[in-house]
């Protein structure tokens, strides 16, 4: 619908074949274009038998790593011995490594507290409804907000020299900064982010934080959660 | 051909009362007795008995959530060998996890399926949870269905974390040290949580005892619930949320 013709609706009563159908029709077209119906196929065997593949290569693909692969057994746990450093699996170094930055409150029950209630309350909220691409409406408002934000987040980093927080915060921040200034059509990439909407990059930098934190956290730190190469 | 003797000896089984007494149907030629194979099996009839040819291919889920879903049933089905082995006392525990390796058959291949199903199950509940925001997979109809879905995500980490100390080495011992130790920084509740999943004041056999019950039983227990729910709200919603385009192109067109 990239024109703004003025069209009728109407629900399709056929409830049996697809609950929800809502038709759209043109006043300079006929009623007749009423467009098709997507091509089904039985889920038995199409959809039963390519579950049933997927399963069997997954199997065969953990059993070829089992050979090849064993899981780590150390000591018998010792109260008295303290590994230097002490990790938690590796879905948790995310959160050391904030520990390593924050106060224990802050990084080990207010942080994740948060993200969890972000993660619950997603589709609850109009702005990640919406996929209107970010610099659309009021640009200049969008602006402002934008960089008192981003400004008052780095601020709390630095004074925390939270720096593998900061760093993927800068990179997605500037890149968003980036999009309003870049010409249409300059690159593929830039236009492609261009059309990305708000929660997109809210996601996304989300996800940019928790990776870097995690290797960081998983490769690089070493006695006293100091900075080491994984490599030396 | 022994191929084809084995191919109609499978049809003539097919065609015979005891087959027909479990399948509750007949061989699956017509679209009918396909419909029925779908919606008079209990371990099917969550799916659809037709689903768009568009999610069918690889693009509409990259199959994490079944994948997620297979190395669920791969770990309970490892986990209860490994049990077999186990005792959950301390420094016993410790002892059968050197049992595992060096006295039973295949024991330690059975320990390295479990472990490395866990960590990829964490990894494909993390991949198919970004893969479905990305998809727009939260919005309306399917809002609750993406809440079940982090409740199914916590599940998760925690039956990876209470696993993590079942092997009671220094690995296991100081992870959940670690871990248990973060708690107890939640104002007000934080040393009675801790206390209370430990079953004392640091990691000791009370806590190895208790991550056992959770993650043999309540964990898993709790996670087949959600499962469930999480499957048939699926179908509820009105099926995959595919690509945006795709999407389109099974809508109606706009007259052209």
């Amino acid at each position: 619908m990239s024109e703004k013709t003025p069209y009728t609706t109407g629900i399709d009563s056929d409830a049996e074949r697809s609950p929800r159908r809502i038709v759209f029709i043109t006043k300079n077209t006929s009623g007749k274009v009423l467009g098709e119906r997507p091509r089904q196929l039985m889920s038995f065997p199409h959809l039963v038998l390519r579950e049933v593949m997927v399963l069997q290569g997954l199997m065969i693909l953990l059993a070829l790593l089992s050979l090849f692969w064993d899981a780590p057994l150390e000591q018998l746990a010792n109260p008295l011995l303290t590994p230097n450093p002490a990790k938690a699996p590796w879905y948790f170094l995310g959160l050391q490594e904030l520990l390593h930055y924050f106060p224990p409150v802050v990084a080990g029950i207010m942080l994740p507290g948060l993200v969890v209630v972000a993660l619950v309350v997603i589709p609850y909220f109009e702005v990640n409804v919406k996929s209107e691409p970010f610099w659309t409406g009021d640009a200049a408002k969008k602006l402002k907000i934008l960089s008192s934000v981003l400004a008052a987040l780095v601020a709390v980093l630095l004074v925390f020299e939270a720096w593998t927080v900061l760093v993927p915060t800068l990179v997605m921040g500037g890149a968003l900064l980036l999009c309003k200034f870049m010409a249409p059509g300059t690159a593929k990439p830039w236009d492609y982010l261009k059309s990305k909407p708000l929660s997109w990059w809210v996601m996304t930098w989300f996800i940019a934080v928790s990776v870097t934190l995690t290797v960081v956290g998983t490769y690089f730190r070493g006695p006293g959660w100091s900075w080491v190469w994984p490599w030396r | 051909m022994a191929t084809s003797s084995a191919e109609a000896l499978l049809e003539r089984l097919r065609e015979t009362k005891v087959w027909k007494s479990i399948f509750r149907r007949g061989p699956a030629r017509t679209n009918r007795t396909r419909s029925v194979a779908i919606f008079h099996n209990l371990f099917l009839h969550f799916l659809p008995v037709k689903v768009r040819e568009k999610s069918l291919r690889a693009r509409a889920t990259y199959y994490l959530g079944s994948l997620t879903f297979f190395l669920f049933l791969i770990l309970t089905v490892t986990g209860i060998l490994l049990m077999f082995y186990y005792h959950p006392a301390v420094p016993q525990a410790y002892q059968d996890m050197k049992d595992l390796r060096f006295v039973v058959s295949n024991g330690l291949f059975l320990r390295n399926l479990h472990r490395i199903g866990a960590q990829a199950m964490v990894l494909f509940v993390f991949m198919h949870m970004f893969h479905v925001f990305y998809r727009g997979g939260y919005r309306a109809p399917r809002q609750f269905n993406w809440v079940i879905g982090v409740g199914l995500l916590l599940v998760t980490l925690f039956l990876s974390y209470t696993g993590y100390l079942l092997p009671w080495d220094q690995l296991a011992y100081w992870a959940i040290t670690v871990g248990t130790n973060i708690i107890s920084f939640m104002p007000w509740l934080g040393r009675i949580t801790r206390f209370l999943l430990l079953g004392g004041r640091t990691v000791g056999e009370n806590a190895l005892l208790r991550f056992y019950v959770l993650h043999c039983v309540v964990l898993p227990l709790a996670a087949i619930f959600l499962v469930g729910i999480h499957f048939w709200r699926i179908q509820k919603d009105g099926g995959l949320k595919l690509r945006e385009d795709d999407e389109r192109k099974d809508s109606l067109h706009d007259g052209d």
